[in-house]
């Protein structure tokens, strides 16, 4: 009989361990969010990325659609090509769609916001998004600021306006 | 002047024949014919001395480490309004860090030295030299039986640990400080992945695991046959133990994240 609550006991011990394991899964890293598996992929070219991340969220409207999977840099025309998983279900997002690079906050995380275009078309796996916008730098903007708030800022600050 | 390089021969060629011992040890323990059927009965009593009994002070410690992270974090999150942060915060330094290292701790303090102090006793009374008389082998019967325990135990108990923590982090954060919910568990979901963050924490108190049960059996095996020897051989697991928990969790902390 004391062989059997032992038994018992180190049974509850295992099964803990493992519901443990699948909190730590499901609950804490949020393992069922993932869609990369058997979502479908598209890609687009950025003339600069800043601190985009793979995983990075891709949105539209902000609701979470999909993440970054890969970011390679294209050799011969030096852009950044991000690679995007999109949930299977999120099947309908026109082709002329434009993708920008955001920040969340004011120092926060980059992620990708995708516009929706007007076009009947619709993104199949394997394509890319032809319209990008890049990365807001923060030292970029704050360097044209002070050019522009320069003393003789007023007679040449007319070739050095943003994109 | 030629004692003193003389002592110092003697003091490296100790270490690297105890060294050289523990390993020899654990190769004769890990490869034997496996005898599934008649060592299970003395594993499960053994993951019972040391993992079942070891439960309650891995989830109280628990609990209090993640009661204190939501605390601690909380307070200093505030001071950046980023008080949302708070689930990332408490699970990545759970996940990544605490669980394994303070049950590793732990274990070489709770279980480590326990086992230590029975095999070194079973030595000392000559109970391991009359099994060998009746041929039965101590490293079968003995030490395989314990070190497996432990070696299958520090996983599943940090995998708690780490749990628990979280909730006693929740308990706090959440709960009494205030921070909401959703936020909580979402930002903890965006920022925690599961194969960097959780399988390179089990990763770790595999090792752990592995490395302390295997001090803790070796020093008991090992000891010099007298109460003054289990004694010392008591003090040097656990503190061989935790220094090597800590020196490896600084090396595998590099190679995760440098990536070797």
């Amino acid at each position: 009989m004391k062989t059997r609550g032992i038994e018992i006991l180190v049974g509850l011990f295992l099964v803990a361990g493992i519901l443990s394991l699948v909190m730590l899964a499901f609950q804490v890293s949020g393992l069922a969010n993932i869609v990369g598996r058997n979502g479908y992929t598209i890609t687009a070219d950025f003339d600069n990325i800043g601190g985009l991340r793979i995983r990075a969220p891709v949105s539209v409207s902000g609701v979470r659609i999909g993440e970054v999977t890969e970011i390679q840099l294209n050799p011969t025309t030096f852009k950044a090509k991000v690679t995007m998983s999109i949930a299977p279900n999120q099947n309908a997002i026109p082709s002329d769609s434009t993708a920008s690079i955001f920040t969340e906050g004011l120092l926060g995380s980059n992620y990708i916001s995708l516009s929706p275009g007007f076009s009947d078309t619709n993104l199949k796996n394997g394509d890319k998004i032809q319209t990008t916008h890049s990365a807001l730098i923060l030292e970029n903007l704050i360097g044209q600021l002070m050019y522009k708030l320069g003393p003789n800022s007023s007679s040449s600050d007319a070739a050095e306006k943003p994109k | 002047m030629i004692e003193s390089i003389a002592q110092l021969g003697r003091w490296g060629l100790n270490i690297l024949s105890s060294l050289g011992r523990a390993t020899v040890f654990l190769l004769r323990t890990l490869i034997r014919p496996p005898r599934f059927t008649k060592s299970f009965p003395f594993l499960i009593k053994e993951m019972y001395n040391v993992g079942v009994l070891s439960l309650p002070i891995i989830i109280v410690s628990g609990l209090f480490i993640g009661m204190v992270l939501g605390l601690q974090g909380f307070h200093t999150l505030d001071k950046f309004s980023a008080t949302q942060q708070l689930g990332q915060l408490i699970a990545l330094s759970v996940v990544r860090e605490l669980g394994p290292v303070v049950t590793a701790l732990l274990f070489a303090g709770r279980a480590g030295s326990a086992l230590t102090a029975e095999i070194g006793l079973m030595k000392a009374t000559e109970q391991l030299a009359s099994m060998e008389m009746i041929g039965v082998d101590p490293l079968w019967r003995i030490i395989s039986p314990r070190f497996w325990a432990g070696f299958f135990s520090t996983p599943l108990l940090t995998l708690i640990f780490s749990a628990v923590a979280i909730y006693g982090g929740y308990l706090v954060g959440v709960s009494w400080l205030g921070v909401d919910g959703g936020s909580f568990w979402s930002n903890m979901q965006a920022g925690v992945n599961f194969h960097e963050d959780v399988l390179n924490g089990l990763i770790k108190c595999v090792v752990f695991g592995g490395v302390v049960t295997w001090i803790a059996v070796f020093q008991g095996y090992d000891c010099i046959p007298t109460a003054e020897g289990i004694s010392r051989a008591t003090t040097k697991c656990v503190v061989y133990g935790s220094l090597a928990v800590l020196g490896l969790d600084f090396v595998l902390t590099t190679m995760m994240l440098g990536g070797w």
